[in-house]
Protein backbone atom coordinates (compact mmCIF):
# COMPACT_ATOMS: atom_id res chain seq x y z
CA UNK A 1 0.00 0.00 0.00
CA UNK A 2 1.06 3.57 -0.68
CA UNK A 3 0.72 6.20 2.00
CA UNK A 4 1.12 9.92 2.51
CA UNK A 5 2.46 10.67 5.98
CA UNK A 6 2.24 14.06 7.64
CA UNK A 7 4.60 13.86 10.57
CA UNK A 8 5.30 16.43 13.28
CA UNK A 9 8.96 17.46 13.19
CA UNK A 10 10.42 19.50 16.01
CA UNK A 11 14.18 19.89 16.62
CA UNK A 12 13.98 20.29 20.40
CA UNK A 13 11.65 21.43 23.16
CA UNK A 14 12.17 25.12 22.48
CA UNK A 15 12.00 24.90 18.66
CA UNK A 16 8.81 25.58 16.77
CA UNK A 17 7.58 22.40 15.13
CA UNK A 18 5.95 21.88 11.74
CA UNK A 19 4.45 19.06 9.74
CA UNK A 20 6.60 17.41 7.07
CA UNK A 21 4.93 15.37 4.34
CA UNK A 22 6.46 12.07 3.27
CA UNK A 23 5.40 9.70 0.52
CA UNK A 24 5.89 6.06 1.52
CA UNK A 25 5.27 3.38 -1.11
CA UNK A 26 4.92 -0.41 -0.93
CA UNK A 27 4.12 -0.52 2.77
CA UNK A 28 3.51 -4.08 3.97
CA UNK A 29 -0.08 -4.39 5.28
CA UNK A 30 1.20 -6.72 8.02
CA UNK A 31 3.76 -4.24 9.29
CA UNK A 32 3.06 -2.64 12.63
CA UNK A 33 2.74 1.13 12.74
CA UNK A 34 6.20 1.39 14.31
CA UNK A 35 7.71 -0.93 11.68
CA UNK A 36 6.22 1.37 9.08
CA UNK A 37 8.07 4.21 10.79
CA UNK A 38 11.28 2.12 10.78
CA UNK A 39 10.93 1.84 7.00
CA UNK A 40 10.33 5.57 6.71
CA UNK A 41 13.39 6.31 8.84
CA UNK A 42 15.57 3.98 6.77
CA UNK A 43 14.43 5.85 3.70
CA UNK A 44 15.18 9.21 5.32
CA UNK A 45 18.63 8.06 6.43
CA UNK A 46 19.41 6.80 2.90
CA UNK A 47 18.39 10.21 1.58
CA UNK A 48 20.76 11.83 4.08
CA UNK A 49 17.90 13.29 6.10
CA UNK A 50 17.28 13.29 9.84
CA UNK A 51 15.12 10.29 10.88
CA UNK A 52 11.92 10.86 12.85
CA UNK A 53 12.48 10.48 16.59
CA UNK A 54 9.79 8.38 18.28
CA UNK A 55 9.62 6.48 21.57
CA UNK A 56 9.39 2.70 21.65
CA UNK A 57 10.76 -0.09 23.76
CA UNK A 58 8.93 -3.39 24.19
CA UNK A 59 6.89 -3.38 20.98
CA UNK A 60 4.63 -5.81 22.81
CA UNK A 61 2.03 -3.40 24.12
CA UNK A 62 3.26 -3.44 27.71
CA UNK A 63 5.81 -0.68 28.23
CA UNK A 64 3.64 2.24 27.21
CA UNK A 65 6.32 4.32 25.52
CA UNK A 66 5.06 4.29 21.90
CA UNK A 67 3.19 7.58 22.13
CA UNK A 68 1.74 8.87 18.85
CA UNK A 69 -1.48 10.67 18.04
CA UNK A 70 -2.59 9.16 14.74
CA UNK A 71 -5.27 11.05 12.82
CA UNK A 72 -6.34 12.71 16.05
CA UNK A 73 -6.55 9.47 18.05
CA UNK A 74 -4.06 8.55 20.78
CA UNK A 75 -2.43 5.25 19.66
CA UNK A 76 -4.56 5.32 16.50
CA UNK A 77 -8.07 4.19 15.67
CA UNK A 78 -8.23 0.79 17.41
CA UNK A 79 -9.60 0.29 20.92
CA UNK A 80 -7.39 -1.18 23.65
CA UNK A 81 -4.36 -1.07 21.37
CA UNK A 82 -0.97 0.62 21.67
CA UNK A 83 0.70 2.09 18.58
CA UNK A 84 3.15 -0.82 18.43
CA UNK A 85 0.22 -3.27 18.26
CA UNK A 86 -1.56 -1.32 15.54
CA UNK A 87 -1.05 -2.82 12.08
CA UNK A 88 -1.14 -1.20 8.68
CA UNK A 89 -4.03 -3.42 7.55
CA UNK A 90 -6.28 -1.07 9.48
CA UNK A 91 -5.46 1.66 6.96
CA UNK A 92 -6.33 1.91 3.29
CA UNK A 93 -4.10 2.24 0.24
CA UNK A 94 -3.74 5.92 -0.59
CA UNK A 95 -4.54 7.11 2.94
CA UNK A 96 -3.06 10.29 4.33
CA UNK A 97 -2.04 9.73 7.94
CA UNK A 98 -1.30 12.63 10.28
CA UNK A 99 1.02 11.75 13.17
CA UNK A 100 1.52 14.13 16.09
CA UNK A 101 3.09 13.91 19.55
CA UNK A 102 1.09 13.91 22.80
CA UNK A 103 0.20 17.58 23.23
CA UNK A 104 0.10 18.71 26.83
CA UNK A 105 1.84 21.40 28.83
CA UNK A 106 2.90 18.73 31.33
CA UNK A 107 4.44 16.55 28.58
CA UNK A 108 6.86 18.86 26.75
CA UNK A 109 7.99 17.66 23.33
CA UNK A 110 11.67 16.70 23.44
CA UNK A 111 12.06 15.97 19.74
CA UNK A 112 9.62 15.14 16.93
CA UNK A 113 7.20 12.61 18.46
CA UNK A 114 9.10 12.09 21.72
CA UNK A 115 7.65 13.74 24.81
CA UNK A 116 8.93 13.95 28.37
CA UNK A 117 6.58 11.98 30.64
CA UNK A 118 8.60 12.74 33.76
CA UNK A 119 5.48 14.34 35.24
CA UNK A 120 4.01 10.84 35.68
CA UNK A 121 7.17 9.68 37.47
CA UNK A 122 6.97 12.63 39.85
CA UNK A 123 3.30 11.84 40.58
CA UNK A 124 4.26 8.25 41.42
CA UNK A 125 7.16 9.46 43.54
CA UNK A 126 4.71 11.67 45.47
CA UNK A 127 2.82 8.66 46.80
CA UNK A 128 2.16 5.92 44.27
CA UNK A 129 3.93 3.23 46.25
CA UNK A 130 3.70 1.11 49.39
CA UNK A 131 6.51 1.76 51.85
CA UNK A 132 8.12 -1.59 52.51
CA UNK A 133 9.84 -2.28 55.79
CA UNK A 134 12.99 -4.35 55.85
CA UNK A 135 12.84 -7.96 56.93
CA UNK A 136 11.80 -11.20 55.37
CA UNK A 137 9.51 -11.25 52.38
CA UNK A 138 6.07 -12.15 53.78
CA UNK A 139 4.20 -15.22 52.62
CA UNK A 140 2.05 -14.47 49.60
CA UNK A 141 -1.26 -15.32 51.23
CA UNK A 142 -0.82 -14.20 54.83
CA UNK A 143 -3.09 -11.19 54.33
CA UNK A 144 -6.52 -12.18 53.06
CA UNK A 145 -7.77 -10.10 50.12
CA UNK A 146 -11.38 -10.29 48.98
CA UNK A 147 -11.53 -11.72 45.47
CA UNK A 148 -13.65 -8.88 44.05
CA UNK A 149 -11.27 -6.27 45.42
CA UNK A 150 -8.25 -8.14 44.12
CA UNK A 151 -9.84 -8.20 40.67
CA UNK A 152 -10.56 -4.45 40.74
CA UNK A 153 -7.06 -3.68 41.99
CA UNK A 154 -5.60 -5.86 39.26
CA UNK A 155 -7.66 -4.12 36.58
CA UNK A 156 -6.36 -0.76 37.80
CA UNK A 157 -2.81 -2.07 38.00
CA UNK A 158 -2.94 -2.82 34.27
CA UNK A 159 -2.18 0.89 33.60
CA UNK A 160 1.12 1.15 31.78
CA UNK A 161 1.59 4.88 32.31
CA UNK A 162 1.54 5.61 28.59
CA UNK A 163 -0.21 8.98 28.90
CA UNK A 164 -2.80 8.33 26.18
CA UNK A 165 -5.48 9.45 28.64
CA UNK A 166 -3.77 12.84 28.93
CA UNK A 167 -3.27 13.03 25.17
CA UNK A 168 -6.92 12.24 24.46
CA UNK A 169 -8.45 14.47 27.13
CA UNK A 170 -9.53 17.92 25.96
CA UNK A 171 -8.22 19.24 29.30
CA UNK A 172 -4.97 17.23 29.27
CA UNK A 173 -6.20 15.75 32.53
CA UNK A 174 -4.21 12.97 34.17
CA UNK A 175 -7.19 11.77 36.21
CA UNK A 176 -7.40 8.31 34.63
CA UNK A 177 -3.72 7.58 35.25
CA UNK A 178 -3.73 8.94 38.81
CA UNK A 179 -7.02 7.23 39.61
CA UNK A 180 -5.69 3.90 38.36
CA UNK A 181 -2.61 4.20 40.56
CA UNK A 182 -4.59 5.38 43.60
CA UNK A 183 -7.24 2.68 43.12
CA UNK A 184 -4.72 -0.09 42.67
CA UNK A 185 -3.23 0.56 46.11
CA UNK A 186 -6.33 1.83 47.93
CA UNK A 187 -8.18 -1.41 47.16
CA UNK A 188 -5.53 -3.62 48.74
CA UNK A 189 -4.82 -4.00 52.46
CA UNK A 190 -1.12 -3.44 51.79
CA UNK A 191 -1.88 0.06 50.57
CA UNK A 192 -4.20 0.96 53.39
CA UNK A 193 -1.70 2.49 55.84
CA UNK A 194 -0.76 5.29 53.45
CA UNK A 195 -4.13 5.52 51.78
CA UNK A 196 -5.01 9.11 52.65
CA UNK A 197 -1.58 10.71 52.48
CA UNK A 198 -1.06 8.99 49.14
CA UNK A 199 -4.12 10.44 47.43
CA UNK A 200 -3.53 13.93 48.83
CA UNK A 201 0.11 13.99 47.74
CA UNK A 202 -0.49 12.49 44.31
CA UNK A 203 -3.31 14.92 43.50
CA UNK A 204 -1.21 17.86 44.72
CA UNK A 205 1.63 16.76 42.44
CA UNK A 206 -0.78 16.20 39.54
CA UNK A 207 -2.03 19.78 39.87
CA UNK A 208 1.51 21.12 40.22
CA UNK A 209 2.55 19.48 36.96
CA UNK A 210 -0.05 21.50 35.07
CA UNK A 211 -2.56 18.83 34.06
CA UNK A 212 -6.18 19.98 33.67
CA UNK A 213 -9.19 18.77 35.61
CA UNK A 214 -11.84 16.19 34.74
CA UNK A 215 -14.99 17.14 32.80
CA UNK A 216 -16.11 13.48 32.73
CA UNK A 217 -16.06 13.30 28.93
CA UNK A 218 -14.80 9.67 29.06
CA UNK A 219 -12.36 10.28 26.18
CA UNK A 220 -9.58 8.82 28.38
CA UNK A 221 -11.35 5.52 28.86
CA UNK A 222 -12.14 5.27 25.14
CA UNK A 223 -8.48 5.82 24.18
CA UNK A 224 -6.75 3.92 27.01
CA UNK A 225 -4.89 0.93 25.54
CA UNK A 226 -5.42 -1.02 28.76
CA UNK A 227 -9.15 -0.46 29.16
CA UNK A 228 -8.78 1.36 32.49
CA UNK A 229 -12.33 2.23 33.60
CA UNK A 230 -13.55 5.69 34.56
CA UNK A 231 -15.04 4.11 37.68
CA UNK A 232 -11.50 4.59 38.98
CA UNK A 233 -11.92 8.35 38.52
CA UNK A 234 -15.05 8.25 40.67
CA UNK A 235 -13.06 6.31 43.27
CA UNK A 236 -10.30 8.94 43.14
CA UNK A 237 -12.90 11.66 43.73
CA UNK A 238 -14.19 9.66 46.70
CA UNK A 239 -10.77 8.93 48.16
CA UNK A 240 -9.66 12.54 47.84
CA UNK A 241 -12.86 13.84 49.44
CA UNK A 242 -12.56 11.42 52.37
CA UNK A 243 -8.85 12.15 52.80
CA UNK A 244 -9.39 15.92 52.68
CA UNK A 245 -12.18 15.77 55.23
CA UNK A 246 -10.25 13.47 57.55
CA UNK A 247 -6.94 15.35 57.30
CA UNK A 248 -5.75 16.93 60.55
CA UNK A 249 -5.04 20.62 60.77
CA UNK A 250 -1.43 21.28 59.79
CA UNK B 1 -6.47 23.64 50.16
CA UNK B 2 -9.12 21.13 49.17
CA UNK B 3 -11.28 23.68 47.36
CA UNK B 4 -8.42 25.08 45.28
CA UNK B 5 -7.34 21.67 43.99
CA UNK B 6 -8.55 20.45 40.62
CA UNK B 7 -10.80 17.90 42.30
CA UNK B 8 -12.06 20.35 44.91
CA UNK B 9 -13.10 22.87 42.26
CA UNK B 10 -15.15 20.15 40.63
CA UNK B 11 -16.82 19.28 43.95
CA UNK B 12 -17.93 22.91 44.11
CA UNK B 13 -19.11 22.91 40.48
CA UNK B 14 -21.01 19.68 41.02
CA UNK B 15 -22.68 20.81 44.26
CA UNK B 16 -23.70 24.18 42.86
CA UNK B 17 -24.79 22.49 39.62
CA UNK B 18 -27.03 20.07 41.50
CA UNK B 19 -28.43 22.95 43.53
CA UNK B 20 -29.24 24.85 40.32
CA UNK B 21 -30.86 21.68 38.99
CA UNK B 22 -33.19 21.64 41.99
CA UNK B 23 -33.93 25.34 41.50
CA UNK B 24 -34.99 24.72 37.90
CA UNK B 25 -37.76 22.39 39.13
CA UNK B 26 -39.27 25.16 41.25
CA UNK B 27 -38.81 27.75 38.53
CA UNK B 28 -40.40 25.60 35.84
CA UNK B 29 -43.34 24.64 38.07
CA UNK B 30 -44.05 28.34 38.65
CA UNK B 31 -43.70 29.23 34.98
CA UNK B 32 -46.08 26.50 33.89
CA UNK B 33 -48.80 28.23 35.94
CA UNK B 34 -48.81 30.95 33.27
CA UNK B 35 -50.47 28.43 30.96
CA UNK B 36 -53.55 28.18 33.20
CA UNK B 37 -56.34 30.00 31.32
CA UNK B 38 -57.48 32.28 34.15
CA UNK B 39 -56.01 35.53 32.93
CA UNK B 40 -52.89 34.97 35.02
CA UNK B 41 -54.52 35.03 38.45
CA UNK B 42 -52.82 31.82 39.64
CA UNK B 43 -49.49 32.79 38.10
CA UNK B 44 -49.55 36.24 39.68
CA UNK B 45 -50.63 34.82 43.04
CA UNK B 46 -47.67 32.41 42.90
CA UNK B 47 -45.35 35.28 41.96
CA UNK B 48 -46.70 37.25 44.90
CA UNK B 49 -46.03 34.33 47.22
CA UNK B 50 -42.47 33.98 45.91
CA UNK B 51 -41.95 37.71 46.42
CA UNK B 52 -43.15 37.86 49.98
CA UNK B 53 -42.32 34.51 51.59
CA UNK B 54 -39.36 34.85 53.94
CA UNK B 55 -37.86 31.43 53.19
CA UNK B 56 -38.03 32.12 49.47
CA UNK B 57 -36.47 35.55 50.01
CA UNK B 58 -33.52 33.98 51.81
CA UNK B 59 -33.25 31.26 49.16
CA UNK B 60 -33.05 33.98 46.53
CA UNK B 61 -29.69 35.05 47.96
CA UNK B 62 -28.54 31.45 48.20
CA UNK B 63 -29.54 31.03 44.57
CA UNK B 64 -27.58 34.10 43.50
CA UNK B 65 -24.57 32.80 45.40
CA UNK B 66 -25.02 29.39 43.75
CA UNK B 67 -25.02 30.92 40.29
CA UNK B 68 -22.07 33.18 40.99
CA UNK B 69 -19.95 30.43 42.54
CA UNK B 70 -20.80 27.99 39.72
CA UNK B 71 -19.96 30.57 37.06
CA UNK B 72 -16.74 31.84 38.68
CA UNK B 73 -15.54 28.33 39.30
CA UNK B 74 -16.40 27.32 35.73
CA UNK B 75 -14.30 30.21 34.39
CA UNK B 76 -11.32 29.24 36.55
CA UNK B 77 -11.61 25.53 35.70
CA UNK B 78 -12.02 26.22 31.98
CA UNK B 79 -9.00 28.56 31.89
CA UNK B 80 -6.80 26.05 33.75
CA UNK B 81 -7.97 23.31 31.39
CA UNK B 82 -7.20 25.36 28.31
CA UNK B 83 -3.78 26.26 29.63
CA UNK B 84 -3.01 22.57 30.08
CA UNK B 85 -2.88 22.22 26.28
CA UNK B 86 -1.05 25.24 24.88
CA UNK B 87 -0.50 23.76 21.42
CA UNK B 88 -3.55 22.21 19.80
CA UNK B 89 -3.78 19.08 17.69
CA UNK B 90 -3.85 19.51 13.93
CA UNK B 91 -6.40 16.71 13.68
CA UNK B 92 -9.04 16.60 16.36
CA UNK B 93 -11.05 13.41 16.59
CA UNK B 94 -12.82 14.21 19.85
CA UNK B 95 -16.12 12.94 18.50
CA UNK B 96 -14.67 9.44 18.29
CA UNK B 97 -14.29 9.22 22.04
CA UNK B 98 -16.70 11.65 23.72
CA UNK B 99 -20.08 13.35 23.36
CA UNK B 100 -20.45 16.84 21.92
CA UNK B 101 -22.16 18.19 25.02
CA UNK B 102 -19.38 16.98 27.31
CA UNK B 103 -16.76 18.77 25.21
CA UNK B 104 -18.67 22.06 25.08
CA UNK B 105 -19.80 22.70 28.64
CA UNK B 106 -18.05 26.08 28.62
CA UNK B 107 -19.80 27.27 25.45
CA UNK B 108 -23.14 25.91 26.64
CA UNK B 109 -22.63 27.62 30.00
CA UNK B 110 -21.85 30.89 28.21
CA UNK B 111 -25.12 30.63 26.26
CA UNK B 112 -26.96 30.14 29.54
CA UNK B 113 -25.07 33.07 31.06
CA UNK B 114 -25.92 35.50 28.25
CA UNK B 115 -29.53 34.42 28.47
CA UNK B 116 -29.46 34.82 32.23
CA UNK B 117 -28.39 38.46 32.02
CA UNK B 118 -31.13 39.34 29.53
CA UNK B 119 -33.70 37.26 31.38
CA UNK B 120 -33.00 38.88 34.74
CA UNK B 121 -33.19 42.35 33.22
CA UNK B 122 -36.55 41.68 31.59
CA UNK B 123 -38.36 39.81 34.33
CA UNK B 124 -36.56 39.90 37.64
CA UNK B 125 -35.49 43.54 37.69
CA UNK B 126 -38.72 44.58 36.03
CA UNK B 127 -40.58 43.05 38.94
CA UNK B 128 -38.21 44.27 41.65
CA UNK B 129 -37.23 47.73 40.51
CA UNK B 130 -39.38 48.48 37.47
CA UNK B 131 -41.63 51.56 37.61
CA UNK B 132 -45.10 50.28 38.33
CA UNK B 133 -46.01 49.90 34.67
CA UNK B 134 -47.04 46.30 35.25
CA UNK B 135 -50.15 47.23 37.21
CA UNK B 136 -52.26 44.93 39.34
CA UNK B 137 -54.53 42.05 38.34
CA UNK B 138 -58.10 41.40 39.53
CA UNK B 139 -56.82 39.86 42.80
CA UNK B 140 -54.59 42.84 43.49
CA UNK B 141 -51.28 41.07 42.71
CA UNK B 142 -48.60 42.61 40.48
CA UNK B 143 -49.44 41.57 36.93
CA UNK B 144 -46.20 39.85 35.85
CA UNK B 145 -48.40 37.64 33.68
CA UNK B 146 -48.95 40.61 31.38
CA UNK B 147 -45.18 40.96 31.00
CA UNK B 148 -44.89 37.26 30.10
CA UNK B 149 -47.62 37.47 27.48
CA UNK B 150 -46.26 40.67 25.93
CA UNK B 151 -42.66 39.50 25.92
CA UNK B 152 -43.44 36.28 24.09
CA UNK B 153 -45.34 38.12 21.40
CA UNK B 154 -41.92 39.28 20.18
CA UNK B 155 -40.17 36.89 17.82
CA UNK B 156 -36.54 37.81 18.65
CA UNK B 157 -37.05 37.33 22.37
CA UNK B 158 -38.99 34.10 21.92
CA UNK B 159 -36.35 32.74 19.55
CA UNK B 160 -33.50 33.70 21.91
CA UNK B 161 -35.33 32.08 24.79
CA UNK B 162 -35.78 28.82 22.92
CA UNK B 163 -32.17 28.72 21.68
CA UNK B 164 -30.95 29.33 25.23
CA UNK B 165 -33.11 26.49 26.51
CA UNK B 166 -31.44 24.13 24.04
CA UNK B 167 -28.13 25.34 25.47
CA UNK B 168 -29.40 24.56 28.95
CA UNK B 169 -30.67 21.19 27.75
CA UNK B 170 -27.30 20.08 26.40
CA UNK B 171 -25.57 21.47 29.51
CA UNK B 172 -27.78 19.29 31.67
CA UNK B 173 -27.63 16.29 29.31
CA UNK B 174 -23.98 15.96 30.31
CA UNK B 175 -23.98 17.86 33.59
CA UNK B 176 -26.57 15.91 35.58
CA UNK B 177 -24.78 12.56 35.73
CA UNK B 178 -21.37 14.22 35.52
CA UNK B 179 -21.91 16.01 38.81
CA UNK B 180 -22.50 12.71 40.61
CA UNK B 181 -19.22 11.32 39.33
CA UNK B 182 -17.35 14.49 40.28
CA UNK B 183 -18.54 13.86 43.82
CA UNK B 184 -17.30 10.28 43.64
CA UNK B 185 -20.77 8.79 43.42
CA UNK B 186 -20.58 5.94 40.94
CA UNK B 187 -21.97 2.49 41.48
CA UNK B 188 -22.86 -0.36 39.16
CA UNK B 189 -26.33 -0.58 40.71
CA UNK B 190 -27.26 3.12 41.03
CA UNK B 191 -25.39 4.91 38.24
CA UNK B 192 -27.61 3.59 35.41
CA UNK B 193 -30.61 4.95 37.35
CA UNK B 194 -28.90 8.32 37.86
CA UNK B 195 -28.07 8.54 34.15
CA UNK B 196 -31.65 7.63 33.23
CA UNK B 197 -33.19 10.13 35.65
CA UNK B 198 -30.76 12.77 34.40
CA UNK B 199 -31.88 12.33 30.80
CA UNK B 200 -35.55 12.22 31.77
CA UNK B 201 -35.13 15.35 33.90
CA UNK B 202 -33.30 17.12 31.08
CA UNK B 203 -35.97 16.30 28.51
CA UNK B 204 -38.85 17.32 30.80
CA UNK B 205 -37.21 20.55 31.98
CA UNK B 206 -36.01 21.61 28.53
CA UNK B 207 -39.35 20.81 26.89
CA UNK B 208 -41.21 22.53 29.72
CA UNK B 209 -39.24 25.75 29.42
CA UNK B 210 -39.66 25.72 25.62
CA UNK B 211 -43.40 25.05 25.60
CA UNK B 212 -44.22 28.24 27.52
CA UNK B 213 -42.70 30.87 25.15
CA UNK B 214 -43.71 28.78 22.14
CA UNK B 215 -47.32 28.63 23.30
CA UNK B 216 -47.55 32.35 23.98
CA UNK B 217 -45.90 33.22 20.70
CA UNK B 218 -48.14 30.95 18.65
CA UNK B 219 -51.45 32.02 20.25
CA UNK B 220 -50.60 35.68 19.57
CA UNK B 221 -49.65 35.24 15.91
C1 LIG C 1 -29.35 26.81 35.56
C2 LIG C 1 -28.16 26.90 35.17
C3 LIG C 1 -27.08 25.84 35.31
C4 LIG C 1 -27.16 24.54 35.76
C5 LIG C 1 -28.37 23.80 36.27
C6 LIG C 1 -25.82 23.98 35.65
C7 LIG C 1 -25.48 22.70 35.99
C8 LIG C 1 -24.24 22.14 35.83
C9 LIG C 1 -23.87 20.82 36.23
C10 LIG C 1 -24.77 19.83 36.95
C11 LIG C 1 -22.58 20.62 35.87
C12 LIG C 1 -21.76 19.36 36.05
C13 LIG C 1 -20.75 19.53 37.15
C14 LIG C 1 -19.73 18.43 37.15
O1 LIG C 1 -19.33 17.93 36.10
O2 LIG C 1 -19.29 18.05 38.23
C15 LIG C 1 -22.13 21.81 35.22
C16 LIG C 1 -20.87 21.97 34.68
C17 LIG C 1 -20.44 23.14 34.10
N1 LIG C 1 -21.11 24.34 34.09
FE1 LIG C 1 -23.03 24.64 34.61
N2 LIG C 1 -24.97 24.92 35.14
C18 LIG C 1 -25.70 26.08 34.93
C19 LIG C 1 -25.22 27.28 34.46
C20 LIG C 1 -23.92 27.52 34.05
C21 LIG C 1 -23.41 28.78 33.61
C22 LIG C 1 -24.19 30.08 33.56
C23 LIG C 1 -22.10 28.56 33.27
C24 LIG C 1 -21.03 29.46 32.74
C25 LIG C 1 -21.06 30.71 32.50
C26 LIG C 1 -21.80 27.17 33.49
C27 LIG C 1 -20.60 26.58 33.21
C28 LIG C 1 -20.30 25.26 33.42
C29 LIG C 1 -19.09 24.60 33.00
C30 LIG C 1 -17.94 25.23 32.23
C31 LIG C 1 -19.17 23.28 33.41
C32 LIG C 1 -18.16 22.19 33.15
C33 LIG C 1 -17.08 22.18 34.15
C34 LIG C 1 -16.11 21.10 33.80
O3 LIG C 1 -15.19 21.35 33.02
O4 LIG C 1 -16.25 19.99 34.29
N3 LIG C 1 -22.93 26.55 33.98
N4 LIG C 1 -23.16 22.73 35.22
S1 LIG D 1 -4.82 5.03 32.33
FE1 LIG D 1 -4.63 4.00 30.32
S2 LIG D 1 -4.17 5.69 28.92
FE2 LIG D 1 -3.76 6.47 30.98
S3 LIG D 1 -1.58 6.08 31.35
FE3 LIG D 1 -2.69 4.29 32.16
S4 LIG D 1 -2.72 2.82 30.45
FE4 LIG D 1 -2.18 4.81 29.55
S1 LIG E 1 6.48 -0.05 22.45
FE1 LIG E 1 5.97 -0.81 24.43
S2 LIG E 1 3.81 -0.54 24.47
FE2 LIG E 1 4.29 0.04 22.44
Amino acid sequence: MNLTLKVWRQKNSSAKGTFETYQLDNVDVHASFLEMFDVLNEKLINEGKEPVAFDHDCREGICGTCSMVINGRAHGPLQNTTTCQLHMRHFKDGDTIVVEPWRSKAFPVLKDLVVDRGAFDRIIAAGGFVSVNTGQAPDANTIPVKKEKAELAFDAAACIGCGACVAACKNSSAMLFVSAKVSHLALLPQGNAERYSRVLNMVAQMDKEGFGSCTNTNACEAECPKGISVTNIARLNREYLAASLAAQKK
Amino acid sequence: MMFTSSLGRKYVMALTGLFLISFLVVHLSGNLLSLIPDGGLTFNAFTHFMETNLVIKVMEYVLFAGFIIHILQSVVVTLINQRARPSKYAVNAGSASSTWASRNMGILGTIIFIFLVIHLRDFFFELKFGDDELGLDASGNVNLYKEVVETFAMLPYTALYIVAMFGLGFHLWHGFASSFRSLGLMHSKYTPAIVFIGKLYTIIVTAGFIIIPLYWYLVQL
